[in-house]
Parts: C-alpha cells; structure tokens; sequence
C-alpha cells in the first residue's frame, strides 16, 4: 500500500504564562491509503493536537513550529490558507469527540450537510438536498427524509454521531480524522460506530486516523497503531504485533493495563503521570516512569528506529538489547 | 409553536396588547384619530374627560386622545429607527471585536468605552443640543448612546460561540471566515440579542420621552409624550389632572410593556425550544 499521508517530525508548542509547552514534540508517522491508523496515548499526550495540527487548526497560543505533512504529495504546512480550504473537509475531514455540541444548533442536520455539497462540490440546492438524504440513509439513519429537517437536539447522541460521519464523508474525503469518536456514546452504540466507520472506510477507500485512549476499540477495528506519549511517539506497528510482542516499555504498561477477562493476570496501572511538557527535560520522556530506564535515557531522546519489518519503536532500552544480539 | 409560548403567559400576553395596540394605533393615527391633533375647540379648552374628547383637552382645546395616538407615532418611530440602527452598528463592531480578537478587539472596544463613560442621557442631550433638536437627530442620539449594549454584548456571545466546538467543526470542513461568523456564529446569538433590542425599545421610548420633556426632544406643535407629560405638569396644582396621567400613563405602559416582552423572550428564544410542539 503507497502512502496517503506522510507525517515527518511535527511539533506544536503552546505559549503559556509559565513558558513554551511542547504539546507535540517531532513526530513523524504515515498512514497507508485504505487503512486504518490507530493513534492511542492517554490524555495530554497530544493526540488531538496532532490531528488539529493536520489540518492546520491549531489556534493561538499554539504554533507549529516545525514539520512536514505531505498529504498526496503536497507539504500542507506549505499551502495557502486559500489552497488549504479546499482540503479541509474535501480531501481530509474530521469527526469530532461530543457530535451533539459540534453540530451547529440553529441548523438543522441535513442543512449542515448539504451545506458542504455546495461548498466543496458546487452542488445545487435541490441536488444537495437529495444528496444528503441519500447519505444520511448510507450511515444508517432511519427516515433520513424527516431526520435532515431535525436540529441536533432533537437527535440522539448516536444519531448525531451518524450525522457527523455522513457530514465528514459528505465531499469522498481521502483521509478521515476521527477524534475519539465514541467517547460519549454507550458500549453497543459505540461498537455500531465503529463498524460503520470501518466499513465505510472500506467502501469508499478512504483512511481513518482513529485517535483513541481505548486500547480495545484499536484492537478490534485498527490495521495499525502508533502509540504516542507526552507529545511524543514511541512506537508503531501493526496491531498483531503490538499487542502480541509490544517493545517499548510504556506500550507493554499500556497493554499490561487492560482489564482482561479471559485470562487470569492482574490488571496493571501505569505507575506515575504524563510529565509536564512545559520545558520538559531532553531524554526521554518516559524515563522517569519506566522500569528500564539507561542513564543515556535521560540525556539523549530515542530515535524511532524500525526493528522489524512492521515494527517501530523509539526505546533506548530496546536497542541496547538488540544490538549485542544481532552480533 | 414558539408563539404559543410567547402567548402563553398571561402576562406578556396581555403587554403583547399593549404593543400590538400602540403600535397599530401608530401606523392608522390619521384614520382612528377622533380628530386632527392640532385641531383647537374653543368651546373646550382645558375640558376634562367627555364622550367628545374622551382623555379630554389642553389649554388651546385640542384633543388630547388624537395628540396622544398621534405622539406614539414619532416615539415608535425614532425608538424603532435607533435601535435598528444601533443593532446594526453595534453588531458589526461586536462581531468585529470578538471574532478577531487582538488589537482589533482593544481599539474597538476602548472607543465603545469611551461612548460608555458618558451617562446615557447626558450624551443624548448634548448630542441633541449640539446637533439641533430634528427627528433625525434625536434617533441619532439615542442610537449613538445604544450602540455600546449592542456591541458588548456581541463581543461576548461572539467570544463565547466562537469557542464551541461547531465553530471548530466549521474552520475543519473548509469554511471561510465569514462563512463561519455570518452562518454559525451570529445566528447562534440572535437570541440574546432579541431580547436586549426589545429590552432597548423601552429604553429608547424613555429616552426620546426624557428628552423632550426637557425640551430637548420633539418640538411642538408635534405632539410628544414626553413633552405633553411636561406641560400638563404645569396644571396639576389647578386640577387638570388628565394633561398628565394620560401622556405619562402612555410612556409607562409602553415601556413595561416592551421590558415584559422581552423578559419572556429571554425564556421562550432558547435554541434548544426550536422545533418543540
């Protein structure tokens, strides 16, 4: 598979009144076109700052302050904010966290999304209308004639998730960013969203970006997974992989603190929190939680090296220990 | 549906009356008007309440029901002209301020301060005074010294709204600038925006009254409520009683009237009532 979006060394810092928080810090990944990327890390990881920083959406205080995001070979840090315009929502659109507050109150749904017939596709009126009832009906809305012309309040919060995905499929988008998507919905309704957004995906060949900190929804939809901690990534790999042989430390934590059921392992927390990114210190940032931390850990930042075909990971530990080997 | 609402209380239904009836009154003043306002009838001059002049007469025996019906016309007319005017301009500053934010922000609303630090009426009443006292002018006041509410309040709501996260949905899905202000923002601060301009409305009416109660305002021989509350002060001692009460129960109807409106408005105008049956 070629790659549809490719990610190199990204970093957005946040001007605050204590000093420069490094909220994403050089991280670099692709994600595959027609795949599934999985973007996993607890809260204040940077996942959502990543994918806003995707389209260019970060706001001040926050700045990107260096990177490359070359998405179908152009560098989007490079465009216009004209050219840029035509990509946000047309060629990579985004489902948010809380669909109820996301969607527009005062619009009706099928407003909102015919909307974006005519703005990306200089659609009619009439013909936009009609295109929306068709999508609204494609993600599984019943009755989507009556639905169109309800506000969101009057909708569900799964209803309004179907919304959400049908506005940010509405313009055949190639890649979608999809920001904790299930967040707010209950287990079934959130198994069915995941689903649809699965199988759209595959049905319209576009990639999702799937940022989650739910380890089990990445397990069950995702084809890959990169793993991001205090604004920095530590490890990709497909998903098979990285739960059956997770290399660096902080993903063995992460999957060793799923609650498991079938089988009989006690579940385990992370011990400590994400430290602080407000002037964080140069090595790694996971060092002073990890359980096999070197002394270079905490005087020189990992590289993300490959270790296997399918596998990447940024761990001092994980190479000391590979080198001898391969002698 | 939401009419219903409004109507359901009976309260404001009854100040919706009030409006309604003022209003209506104002717009056929020629036609419901028993008689021409500046007409005189030397056989009643200064006469109390009959059948033939309903709300009496005043000291040339004109009758004070026409002057009255006749008065709202140009108190709802400037009241309606200035607040529509002050909308206009404190909404585009508001949007101005809150939706850019930055520097922009601080000039606009320094100089919306500075309007601010003058008392209300004291800057209607030099505006007036310096202008000289037409219509026109007195709108002007008044729209002037209404348009710091207006643009306050916008700023705040523009603030608070362009946060939300269909704001952000909005910049991800491709939406221009003002796309974003004039199909997402704004409508989603029109409600608290209704309210305060029907709260204005009494505002205002108060305010043209002020005015030409002191003799800043209208000008006779056009009648005023304002202005016929001040002449008719003068006779209150002698007894002519009506040259009062009618002109000043006139403005304090109308005003509690707009205020009741618009407090039930702040109820009813909630986005999250709209397509409730």
């Amino acid at each position: 598979m070629s790659d549809l979006l490719e990610v190199r060394d990204l970093a957005v810092h946040f001007a605050t009144d204590r000093g420069v928080v490094e909220a994403v810090d050089g991280v670099g990944f692709t994600v595959r076109a027609g795949e599934m990327l999985g973007l996993v890390g607890e809260s204040g990881s940077g996942k959502s700052v990543t994918a806003m920083a995707l389209l260019r959406l970060i706001r001040p205080p926050g700045r990107i302050v260096r990177g490359e995001v070359r998405f179908e070979g152009e560098d989007l840090l490079a465009l216009s904010e004209e050219q840029l315009r035509s990509v946000r929502g047309a060629r990579i659109s985004m489902v948010f966290q809380s669909p109820r507050t996301a969607l527009n109150p005062v619009l009706t749904v099928g407003r909102q999304i015919a909307r974006l017939f005519e703005l990306h596709q200089g659609a009619t009126r009439g013909a936009a209308w009609a295109r929306t009832v068709e999508m609204l009906g494609r993600v599984g809305i019943g009755e989507p004639e009556r639905r169109a012309r309800q506000y969101a309040h009057q909708l569900s919060g799964g209803m309004c998730q179907r919304v959400m995905i049908a506005m940010a499929l509405a313009a055949s988008p190639r890649l979608l960013l999809a920001d904790e998507p299930t967040t707010g919905l209950d287990v079934s309704i959130a198994a069915q969203i995941l689903d649809l957004l699965r199988d759209l995906g595959r049905r319209t060949g576009a990639s999702i970006l799937l940022i989650t900190h739910d380890l089990g929804v990445v397990a069950e939809v995702c084809d890959r997974v990169a793993v991001m901690h205090a604004g920095q990534l530590v490890e990709i790999a497909d998903v098979r992989s990285v739960f059956a042989r997770p290399e660096h430390p902080y993903t063995q934590a992460l999957v060793r603190s799923i609650p498991r059921i079938d089988r009989d392992v006690a579940m385990e927390p992370i011990p400590g929190t994400v430290p602080s990114l407000l002037a964080p210190p140069p090595g790694c940032r996971y060092a002073d939680r990890c359980p096999r931390v070197l002394e270079v850990c905490r005087r020189e930042r990992p590289p993300l090296l490959r270790s296997t075909t399918h596998h990447e990971v940024a761990c001092h530990a994980v190479e000391a220990q590979r080198v001898p080997a391969l002698r | 549906m939401r009419w219903r609402r409004l109507t359901a209380n009976r309260l404001s239904f009854a100040a919706l009356c009030v409006i309604a009836l003022i209003a209506a009154s104002a717009v056929l003043a020629p036609w419901v008007a028993p008689h021409d306002p500046d007409e005189t009838d030397e056989e009643a001059m200064l006469a109390g309440v009959s059948p033939r002049h309903p709300l009496g007469t005043d000291v040339y025996g004109r009758d004070q029901l026409s002057r009255l019906i006749h008065a709202g016309r140009i108190d709802l007319l400037i009241a309606l002209s200035a607040t529509a005017v002050a909308l206009t301009v404190g909404c585009a500053l508001g949007t101005l301020a809150g939706y850019r934010g930055g520097w922009t922000d601080q000039a606009v609303m320094r100089a919306v301060d500075a309007v601010m630090a003058f008392p209300a009426f004291i800057l209607a009443m030099g505006i007036t005074a310096a202008l000289g006292n037409t219509t026109a002018n007195v709108a002007a006041a008044i729209a002037i010294t209404h348009v710091p509410i207006y643009t306050r309040l916008i700023r705040g709501e523009m603030l608070k709204v362009r946060e939300t996260e269909y704001a952000e949905a909005a910049r991800t899905v491709g939406d221009r600038p003002c796309q974003i202000v004039f199909v997402h923002l704004l409508p989603n601060c029109v409600p608290p925006l209704i309210v305060q301009a029907t709260l204005a409305m009494g505002f205002a009416i108060l305010t043209v009254a002020a005015l030409s109660f002191i003799g800043l305002g209208i000008q006779p021989p056009q009648s005023e409520w304002g202005q016929m509350t001040a002449e008719g002060a003068g006779y209150v001692v002698s007894g002519e009683w009506w040259l009062v009460l009618f002109p000043g129960l006139a403005i304090m109807l109308t005003v509690l009237a707009f205020n009741l409106v618009g407090d039930t408005l702040r109820d009813v105008l909630d986005p999250r009532m709209r397509g409730v049956r």
